[in-house]
């Protein structure tokens, strides 16, 4: 059971039925759910898909693409069946925002799922939920039945001569598998390998059927802007980055949790005043702003807003909304081997430069972190990891090669300072770190 | 091989869910996990053989998905994470004290079979860390006496 916490500057959309009962339908009923569908099944399929389209929403998951336009890619007319998948594969570090989903307003998930399924001409509809997330599974698989009693899923439904399908689908531990094609080869029942593309998902996805593939978040988002409208939606953030975020806040930080603000909001403003700033006397160090595999922002550098472009045009992601701060006592060096320990374990070994790049990467941060490295590796750290940019079938390799990029970049100092304390000098200065204070 | 009635009656719900039947592999894996403690070389068999595949096709998927296990562990799978976020806020000093206070090091199991210990990937708790998964159990804001806490729980459950 994940904890709740609030802030004034939150604008609740998708998180705005937690912990208000909503995983029994009855109660999700009560407040608003499932009407988002129904205005949906009058509509024309391209009025939905332009509707998401100006919404401004962006893919949840990462990537930061379009939904609607996502959506537009989908053949009208298809010799095999047509999909759509959720994924729920949370697995990024850093990222814990659709067990939130999940467990507190299941439903929403299965009706963004039932609208984009309409939308795009589908019968059949996976909700993909990582191993690890059990409790959730069973929440989910209660809540589709529940549906399924009410007669909102199967034949004909609310007598619209619609016929749909939901599913759950489970994992059994993987990260690459969060990633689209992986996901698909996973739900077919094989190893998380990604697949060539193009042919992208959109034309030929599942079993050879074109497949609309939307992260967890995304599609709970959609019953609200079915409801609100694509203006509304849209104006809640800066131009093309429609609506809210669950931004999940941990690390060095006063109140982690998980807080829903507005696209665009600044980052410093959401790490001092809604984190609550960094605990004890300790100054902020760096921020990772979206996850593992975002490059991080030097405390200099966060003065900025939390929206996809902002944050590529600073060199960095908004990826899956995973806010990590790290305060003065952190080794940069350490976090950046505990990253590449991550990445080498889960790089499926499909793609050489992945494969060998986060092997030896963390080979290298390991020797440096204990006093073994050279001044060379600095500079070959940074060209192993400019070599598996878009050298991959998946962005599993530039998810590795990014954050450290960064690492070495921003903060060769502390590098260098491992070389001449021929190891790391903060253990050395005995500033080590210390279990936090819980309330 | 015998599996549970519940077992069953989900295998059938679940294979006619999709266009293949190989498509239920990864959670029927997993179910199968529970029952058994890990897949042994029957369980194998038996999966191989229900869904058209080659047990090759089977160990090779099995061997790709971290949850899945060819080797018993213990009652009790403590999984203690020490991804970025939980690192920043002692998982590491977590898993340092579950292998003191167990006696044993990643990977191994208690002799009396109770407990077995994994140092584990981002499990989806980073805001609430550090965090620990006991089987299936979040266990989270955790400090070296609540996981004393949460490990006494499950030995008194376990030799009850």
């Amino acid at each position: 059971m994940a904890f709740l916490v609030s802030h004034p500057d939150e604008v609740k959309i998708v998180s705005q039925r937690f912990g208000l009962g909503a995983i029994s339908i009855d109660r999700y009923l009560e407040l608003n759910g499932y009407k988002a569908i129904q205005k949906t099944l009058a509509m024309e399929p391209d009025t939905i898909i332009n509707e998401i389209k100006n919404s401004g929403l962006r893919g949840r998951g990462g990537a930061g693409f379009n939904t609607g336009l996502k959506w537009s890619f989908v053949p009208k007319q298809a010799p095999k069946p047509k999909y759509v998948l959720c994924n729920g594969d949370e697995s990024e570090p850093g990222t814990c925002k659709d067990r939130l989903i999940f467990e507190h307003d299941p439903h929403a998930v299965i009706e963004g799922a039932m609208i984009a399924a309409f939308a795009v001409g589908a019968h059949t509809a996976y909700i993909y939920i990582r191993g690890e997330y059990r409790y959730l599974s069973l929440i989910m698989q209660k809540a589709l039945a529940d549906a399924y009693a009410r007669g909102f899923l199967g034949k004909n439904i609310f007598g619209s001569g619609y016929d749909l399908d939901i599913y759950w689908h489970g994992g059994a531990g993987a990260y690459e598998v969060g990633e689209e094609s992986a996901l698909m080869e996973s739900l077919e029942g094989k190893r998380g390998i990604p697949r060539i593309r193009p042919p992208f998902p959109a034309v030929v996805g599942l079993w050879g059927g074109p497949t609309v593939i939307n992260n967890a978040e995304t599609l709970a988002s959609i019953p609200h802007i079915i409801l609100g409208g694509a203006d509304w939606y849209a104006s809640l953030g800066p131009p093309k980055n429609g609506g809210t975020r669950l931004f999940c806040l941990s690390g060095h930080l006063e109140r982690p949790g998980v807080y829903e603000l507005p696209m665009g909001y600044n980052l410093k403003k959401m790490i001092f005043e809604v984190g609550g700033g960094i605990p004890g006397s300790r100054k902020l160090k760096a921020v990772v702003p979206g996850g593992s595999s975002t490059p991080c922002l030097t405390a200099d550098e966060i003065d900025v807003p939390m929206d996809f472009d902002s944050l590529m045009k600073r060199g960095s992601m908004l990826g899956s909304g995973g806010v990590i701060a790290l305060d003065e006592s952190t080794c940069i060096v350490q976090f950046a081997l505990r990253t590449m320990k991550f990445y080498q374990h889960e790089s499926c070994g499909w793609c050489i430069p992945c494969r060998e790049g986060t092997d030896w990467l963390k080979k290298t941060l390991a020797r440096f972190h204990a006093g073994g490295g050279i001044r060379k590796d600095i500079d070959n750290m940074l060209y192993l990891s400019e070599n598996m940019l878009g050298r991959t079938f998946c962005p599993l390799g530039d998810a590795a090669a990014m954050p450290t990029i960064a690492f070495v970049k921003k903060f060769r100092s502390e590098f260098e300072a491992h070389l001449e304390a021929r190891g790391c000098p903060f253990e050395k200065a005995g500033v080590v770190e210390q279990l936090p204070v819980l309330a | 091989m015998k599996f549970s009635p519940q077992f069953e009656q989900r295998f059938e719900e679940m294979v006619s869910h999709y266009p293949t039947r190989r498509s239920v592999l990864v959670p029927t894996l997993l179910y199968a996990q529970d029952e058994t403690g890990y897949l042994s070389d029957e369980v194998i068999r038996e999966l191989a053989e229900r869904l058209e595949l080659t047990e090759l096709e089977v160990r090779n998927v099995i061997s790709y998905y971290s949850m899945l296990t060819t080797r018993p562990r213990g009652k009790y799978h403590v999984q203690v994470c020490t991804n970025i976020a939980c690192l920043l806020r002692g998982g590491e000093e977590i898993f340092e004290h579950c292998r003191q206070t167990l006696g044993i090091g990643g990977g191994e199991t208690t002799s009396d079979g109770l407990f077995s210990l994994a140092e584990v990937e981002c499990i989806g708790a980073c805001s609430w860390a550090p965090a620990v998964q006991v089987n299936y159990d979040f266990h989270e804001n955790l400090t070296r006496e609540e996981m004393d806490k949460i490990l006494g729980h499950y030995k008194k459950k376990g030799t009850q």
